[in-house]
């Protein structure tokens, strides 16, 4: 017996009903009681819904503000296990709700594929090519003014270590070089003569070959590999989903970002608000408080409901609100009273705010009724 | 690579011409009222939606398990 045909009746939500079944399952009643046990939670789950008209982004504001209160104020802190540090608390809640399009601790999970992720050596080979490596990092560099000449000597232990050949270190090397000087191979070591006597093109060349790339991804400062259950997983420092997604051995599906502007460029808006919710619950979790995720949908609902990412604040939504006073409340009061002059605006006093300053009944709860009578004429 | 198997990304789809009137007189909306989602939108080009399409979310919810949204295609 089944009871799913009597929930398919009732517009409850999956996640209930299922629950419903669970506990249904579990006393075995016949059909008849079943479908009044049914009934009754149908009831009491509209008894417990929103009334239209409950002004929820009150409540939203409060329920996020009050914890937040308690946050820390300055919290620059390690995460986890991990050498990495990451940027937590109230510090971290304002990034995320101001979208700020360069986090400043950014960030990646990366998770590998199957063939990848069970063997650390597997694993580090994937590091290796998502970690940035400097020119610097696998060879020694030395100006001789004298002579207006660059050495470079490789150091292949590291070059090894890297998995890079020395002819691919040449080629980066001479694609950096090619206009301003010229590449000179004696027995293991690289001379770099510039074009022209200069110093200051010496010291340019020089600039640029430090700052060179030789392998790896460039915004991608830091990898570290960790084992999780049974596969390891790459933590970053610095973040590049687009690039990140392309490497071999990435499992793209499974990896994610930080930057939450940065999901939005790459995957779109559905998986931005998806990203705000998960980065702003695991922000106020981490620090022992308890909001309900329903408040928090509500603000990354917002945010994205333009199909753009917008801020909450005077360049995003409390900057876009119809009303002036609204607006001149919030931030910066007198240019927008003047901006508003300026520009002739009207004030329909249809929000809460501004019925507030002028001493009006608000637009909720008893204010919201609006008494409808007809008038006979009196004899 | 589809976008679409990211984690993050639930399921879109173009939802059909008979079934955007069902849902518009349901919900007593126009068009330009739904939440919006931009032409640009990698996914929206990735299932190859044009501005005026009305898209068909289906989100995993941590609180009613599965939540069906709508976004007005927009230029």
């Amino acid at each position: 017996m089944s009871y799913d045909t009597i929930l398919a009746e009732y517009p409850l939500p999956p996640s209930v009903k299922e629950e419903i079944k669970e506990e249904l399952e579990k006393i075995k009643v016949k059909k008849s009681v079943a479908k009044k046990i049914v009934d009754y939670c149908y009831k009491a789950y509209l008894s417990n819904l929103l009334e239209p008209g409950e002004a929820v982004g009150i409540v939203a504001a409060q329920s996020i503000g009050e914890p937040g209160t308690q946050m820390t104020m300055r919290t620059f802190h390690y995460a986890g296990v991990a050498e990495l540090n990451v940027t937590l608390g109230l510090p971290r809640l304002i990034e995320i709700l101001d979208v700020r399009k360069n986090p400043s601790t950014p960030m990646m999970t990366i998770r590998l594929l199957s063939e990848y992720a069970k063997e650390r050596e597997k694993a580090r080979e994937v590091a290796n090519r998502i970690e940035a490596t400097y020119l610097k990092d696998v060879a020694e560099i030395e100006v001789d003014l004298k002579e207006t000449i660059i050495t470079i000597k490789p150091d292949f232990e590291a070059l090894r270590r890297k998995d890079l050949s020395i002819g691919e270190l040449r080629d980066k090397i001479e694609k950096i070089i090619k206009k301003n000087a010229e590449l000179i191979e004696i027995n293991g070591k690289f001379i770099v003569k510039v074009s022209k006597e200069s110093y200051k093109l010496l010291m340019d060349v020089f600039e640029e070959l430090r700052e060179l790339v030789v392998m790896g991804i460039k915004e991608i400062r830091r990898v570290i590999i960790r084992k999780e259950g049974e596969e390891y997983v790459l933590y970053t420092e610095g973040s590049s989903l687009k690039k990140v997604m392309k490497i071999k051995g990435v499992d793209f599906t499974r990896t994610i970002t930080n930057d939450i502007y940065e999901i939005y460029e790459v995957l779109g808006i559905e998986a931005a608000r998806a990203a705000i919710i998960k980065e702003a619950i695991e922000t106020l979790e981490e620090q022992g408080l308890e909001v309900d995720v329903r408040h928090i949908m509500l603000v990354a609902d917002v945010m994205t409901a333009d199909g753009e990412l917008r801020q909450i604040g005077r360049h995003g939504v409390a900057g876009e609100k119809q009303s002036i006073l609204a607006r001149a409340a919030f931030e910066m009061t007198v240019n927008n009273l003047l901006d508003a002059a300026l520009k002739g605006e009207v004030d329909n006093l249809k929000g809460i705010t501004e019925n507030i300053i002028i001493g009006q009944p608000i637009k909720l709860g008893t204010g919201d009724v609006e008494l409808i009578a007809k008038l006979g004429v009196r004899r | 690579m589809r976008l679409q198997d990211h984690i993050l990304v639930p399921k879109h789809e173009i939802l059909k011409e008979e079934e955007v009137e069902k849902l518009l007189k349901l919900l007593g909306v126009s068009k330009e009222q739904l939440p919006k989602i931009k032409v640009t939108d990698p996914i929206v080009k990735e299932i190859g939606a044009k501005a005026g399409d009305i898209i068909k979310i289906t989100r995993k919810s941590p609180t009613a398990g599965v939540s069906i949204f709508y976004r007005f295609v927009v230029e």
